[in-house]
Formats: C-alpha cells, structure tokens, sequence
C-alpha cells in the first residue's frame, strides 16, 4: 500500500468518526436537559443514569407547568418573565432596525464626509464587549431613576445590537443593484423615496433575517438583565429568571426545563430555516 | 486572489485609505451627503450615549469613591479624585493570579475553538449524506442561549447526579466536582501532575461553545480555494495530510490570523460563561467576573469601574493589534 492509498483510506475512517464525535458533542447536551425537563426529580435522583422518561412523564408536562405557574400559586412565574422577555425584545428589534436601516443605508450607499470613521466605528463598537461599559452605564441609570424597568435594558438592548444590525444591513444594501435605484430616480424619486419604496421592499427579506438575530440577541442576554432587574422580580427576563432557577431550593428538572423554555426560538429556527441561520452567522448575526 | 470566492465576512479591518481621490461635488452628491447626515444622526446619537460616554465615564468613576449604597447622593462632577481604587485592585492578593486565568483561559479556549473549529471545516468539505442536517445542529452550541448550554453542562458534571460522573462511576472510577475543584493531581507512578480542574472544565466549554463560529469561516475559505490547486497538488501526487499542509493551510492562514484575534478579543471579556458554571470560584476567576464581584458582591463602584478600566485597556491594545495585522495584510495583496 503506498503512502496515498494508506492516507486515503486512514481519513476516510476517520473522517465518519469524526463526524460522529462532532454530532454527538453538539446533540448530545441538547438531548440530555429535554429527556430531564420531563423526569421527576426523585427519579434523577435514584437513578441518574436513566435519560428515558416515561411517556407518562412526557404527557405530564410537569416540570413545565410548576416553572409557568404564577408564584402566588406555587410556581416559578416563568409566564411573566417570557412577557418581559418579549416585550423588551420586540422594542429592541424595532428600534434596532429603524436606526440601523436608516444609518446603514447611508454608509452602504452614499458618498459623504466621515464615511469612513463611521465604518471604522461600526467594527469598534462591533468588537466592544458588554462588560467594559457595564459599570458606568449601571451607575448612569441608577442615577436617574430608570435602572429597575424594562425600558432601561431596551435602551441598553439598542446600544448592543445596533453594530451587529448595522454590519449585517450594509452588506445586503450593498448587494442591492444600484440600477434599480437609480431608475427610481430618475422616475422622480427622492433619494428618501427611494429608500422607502425601492431599498426597502428590496431588502426586506434581509431585514427581516436582520430582526431575527438581533430577537435572539436581546432574548438571550444575560449580563444587563442581571445588573438592572434582579431586585425586581416582576421585571425578570427570561434569562435571569432561568438564572435564579440555579439554587438549592429548586429541584435541578424545574432548571432544565427552563433551559428548555429558552431555547425554544432558537430551535424553532433551526428547524424552519437551517439555510437562513447559516447565511446570518456567516454575515456576522452574532457578536462574542 | 482567485475569482468566484464567496465572501467571508468575518469582520475586518477597513483597507486603508485611499488618499489623493478627489471627487467634484455635483448638486445631487451634496443632497445625498445632507441625507447621509440626517441618516446616520440617530445611530451616532445612541452610539455616542450608550457607548462613548460611558467608556469616558468609566475613567472618572475609577477616580473617585463610590460605594453601591451612596449612588443617588454622590457627586459625580467632585475634584476629589484618588487613586486609591487602582491600589485596591491591584493590591488585593489574587489580582495577578486573575490576569493569569484570564489569560490562559483566553489563550487556551480560542485556540481549542478554532482548532476544533478547522477539523469540523475539514470533514465537512466534501458532501455527504445527511450533510445539510449535520451543518445545521453543529452551529448549535454557537446559537444556542448561553443559559441553556451553561445549565446543560453544570448538570452533565454535577459531581452527584449528572451523568458523566454517573458513567464514571459505573465504570469503577471515583466521582469528581469538575466546576467546584480547583485541582486534580494526576498521578503517573512517581510522578504527580497537577492540572486546574474547574479552569479546564472551563475552557472545555469554551472550545465548545465557540468552534462553530471559527467553523464556519474556515468552511466558507475551504470551499473557496480554487479546484486547480488541489487537482495540481494531485497530479504531483501529494497526500491528503500532504495537500492539508502544502495548499490549504497556506490559504486559510489570513482567515485562521483574524479569527484568532477576534476570538481572543472577545474571550478576553467573556462574563457569561465563567459566571454562570462557575460564578468564578475553584480558581476559574477571571477579569470580567472580578469587575462584577466589585460591584455586586463588594458593593465598590468606584473599584469596579477601575478593574473594567484595566480590561479596557487591554482591550484597546488588542484592537490596535488587530488593526495593525489587517492593515499589515491589505498591503500584502
């Protein structure tokens, strides 16, 4: 056998193991908090190793139920923290696109001066962690008076996701032929008319795929959430809710269940649009 | 470079100026510039608001005493500044041993990342059956909510019912805290090997959690390389570790040198998942969990925001760097 055939037929294996090893890392975590969101916990605690639930268990939806349950009747009150979650992430997606639409458009399309420091900003603020302008912007809402509500983490959502809206949407609008444009201006539109019914309508799958990221980027954080809200319980994020679900008094299948809870968006998006999540990491949907 | 390559949009660099272009200012041109204006006032507002100012801010407030309890009463605008924060910080015993966690959990977790990253990139070049599912559920851990895997993994290592400790101990082997235990003494005969435990465990997430993202560029960069490279190299009879070496290797070598600064720039600052598997205990402390301890568990503001401005301060460093090795590749092409 020559040094080629032995290759050739070496990474050939390896190669089927290695994609073996890589689904079983990346499913198996998965698998593991849903097969135990459904399992009682005096059964985890008995017997550990057991991940099969019963279909009983499945059809029980206990630990779901005890996590979704208003307080005053016994439960954790995840209801709540999932309006919140939605509420804020919604008002951030529409701020973020507004804002970044508009700011994006101009650096992708239009000649004027600063261009160039506003695109060198956008890949600052881009590569600008959360945690360095924590403590001020702790300190600034305290100061007055809005540090425990929601609006203060959609402003603070809007700072977070606006580079990462704004590097996505410059490179659409960048693909967008420029003749279309400049037939709309020719029929007499003005260049705002243009972007409103030529730029736009054009663009708005991407957009919309734009939206979708900065969603999971507001519903996913976690650091702001807990800096602003944990003294308020009824202004919990879903984030932190699941958070403070990590103690002692809570048995371990109320955490992973809403672990769960958390990751449905996410999953719900893998299955409809595998494509989609593809092309939008690829165009930087996510920052860290 | 060769045509027909896919764009790999990790973020770069912009190339640098193209000075000496003068352009004539037509009517329309200097419309557009004020529309320009009008359209970027927002995003400059809430940038300059939300990001700028509290960078600036966090200088002055690492000047000046604050504790938690007096922030409605104190005065920002004092003259009394002091450096006392500063000496606090660094003078507390485990400041340098932080730096030193945060900077081999850095190094390490970015380099297992994309490491993992170019072997996922590598076999999932060529197509298979089933590879379309595969490509999705291995940008998983990336997507997924931090909470989520965080949890996942705290209850897989739970030292009394998770399951690895629970096949381990089926297979005779003793149970291990692996987030609570600072150390595990590896005994080999007469020698003993210490190894940080948690700080592993740690970094094991890391490489986790963040090989999809290098994957993926690196896929897009492979997936680009011009066919007749690799057909040349076998024609000369190259191997495949021989083709990995000789051609594509050399080609993913500006992707693997920006991906490596981006990855360390943002694994220098990562709070979320040292905070939530660890809450930095059992030696796992790093810089950005250190700033939150200040705050919330000291109650020091003012300590905090000197701390943050330490890790500002690499961070700057850092870009410059990253700045300098992209501009350094613009003017080599």
């Amino acid at each position: 056998m020559t040094r080629a055939e032995f290759e050739e037929r070496l990474f050939g294996v390896l190669k089927w193991i290695s994609i073996a090893f890589f689904l079983v890392i990346t499913v198996f975590p998965l698998i593991y908090i849903i097969s135990l969101s459904f399992k009682p916990i005096s059964e985890l605690l008995q017997d550990p190793g057991n991940l099969f639930p019963s279909w009983k268990q499945i059809t029980s939806f206990e630990s779901y139920r005890a996590v979704l349950r208003p307080e005053d009747q016994g439960g954790q009150g995840f209801q709540v923290f999932i309006r919140n979650s939605l509420q804020v992430s919604l008002v951030t997606v529409a701020t973020t696109l507004t804002v970044g639409v508009m700011a994006a458009y101009a650096v992708a399309r239009l000649d004027f001066f600063g261009r160039r420091t506003v695109n060198l900003g956008i890949i600052i603020i881009y590569l600008f962690p959360a945690i360095v302008i924590a403590i001020p912007l702790f300190v600034l809402f305290s100061r007055i008076g809005l540090r425990s509500s929601l609006v203060s983490l959609m402003v603070v959502y809007l700072a977070q996701s606006l580079p990462v809206a704004l590097y996505m949407l410059r490179n659409y609008f960048e693909t967008i032929p420029i003749e279309l444009e400049e037939a709309g201006m020719i029929d007499g539109l003005s260049r705002l008319g243009v972007i409103r019914r030529v730029t736009i309508p054009l663009a708005a799958p991407s957009i919309a795929a734009t939206g979708l990221f900065v969603f999971m980027i507001a519903w996913n954080e976690f650091l702001y959430a807990l800096l602003f809200v944990l003294d308020n319980r009824s202004l919990w994020t879903i984030s932190l809710g699941v958070q403070q679900l990590d103690s002692i008094e809570v048995p371990r299948t109320l955490l992973m269940a809403g672990s769960v809870i958390i990751s449905i968006p996410v999953i719900l998006l893998f299955f409809i649009a595998e494509r989609f999540m593809t092309q939008g990491l690829t165009a930087g949907g996510v920052k860290g | 470079m060769a045509g027909g390559e896919e764009p790999v949009a990790v973020p770069q660099p912009p190339a640098p100026a193209r000075s000496g272009r003068f352009r004539r200012r037509t009517g329309l041109a200097r419309a557009d510039a004020r529309v320009a204006y009008f359209l970027i006032t927002p995003a400059v507002l809430v940038v300059i608001a939300l990001v700028v100012f509290p960078f600036l801010w966090n200088a002055a407030l690492s000047l000046q005493r604050v504790r938690l309890i007096d922030l409605r009463s104190v005065d920002f605008l004092t003259t009394d500044v002091t450096t006392r924060n500063f000496s606090r910080v660094t003078g507390t015993r485990d400041f340098w041993t932080v730096i030193k966690t945060t900077f081999i959990y850095t190094i390490l977790g970015t380099i297992l990342s994309i490491g993992m990253g170019l072997w996922a990139a590598l076999i999932m070049q060529k197509a298979f059956r089933g590879r379309t599912v595969v490509r999705g559920l291995m940008l998983f851990p990336y997507v997924a909510p931090v909470i989520a895997v965080a949890f996942a993994w705290k209850m897989m290592l739970n030292p009394t019912f998770g399951i690895a400790n629970e096949w381990q101990s089926n297979l005779g082997l003793p149970r291990v805290d692996y987030l609570g235990r600072r150390d595990f003494v590896l005994g080999l005969g007469p020698w003993h090997l210490t190894l940080p435990l948690a700080l592993g465990a740690v970094i094991l997430f890391e490489g986790w959690r963040y090989f999809p993202f290098a994957y993926l560029f690196l896929l897009a960069r492979i997936q680009a390389i011009p066919e007749d490279l690799n057909e040349a190299a076998l024609v000369d009879g190259a191997t495949i570790s021989q083709r990995f070496f000789y051609v594509t290797l050399p080609q993913l070598r500006p992707v693997l040198a920006v991906l490596f600064l981006l990855r360390f720039i943002f694994t220098f600052n990562k709070f979320d998942d040292v905070f939530l598997l660890t809450g930095g205990a059992a030696g796992t402390q790093v810089v950005s969990t250190k700033v939150i301890d200040w705050l919330l568990g000291r109650a020091d503001v003012g300590s905090a925001a000197a701390l943050s401005l330490v890790l500002a301060g690499f961070l700057v460093l850092f870009v410059i760097v990253y700045f300098a090795i992209g501009a350094g590749k613009d003017t080599s092409q």
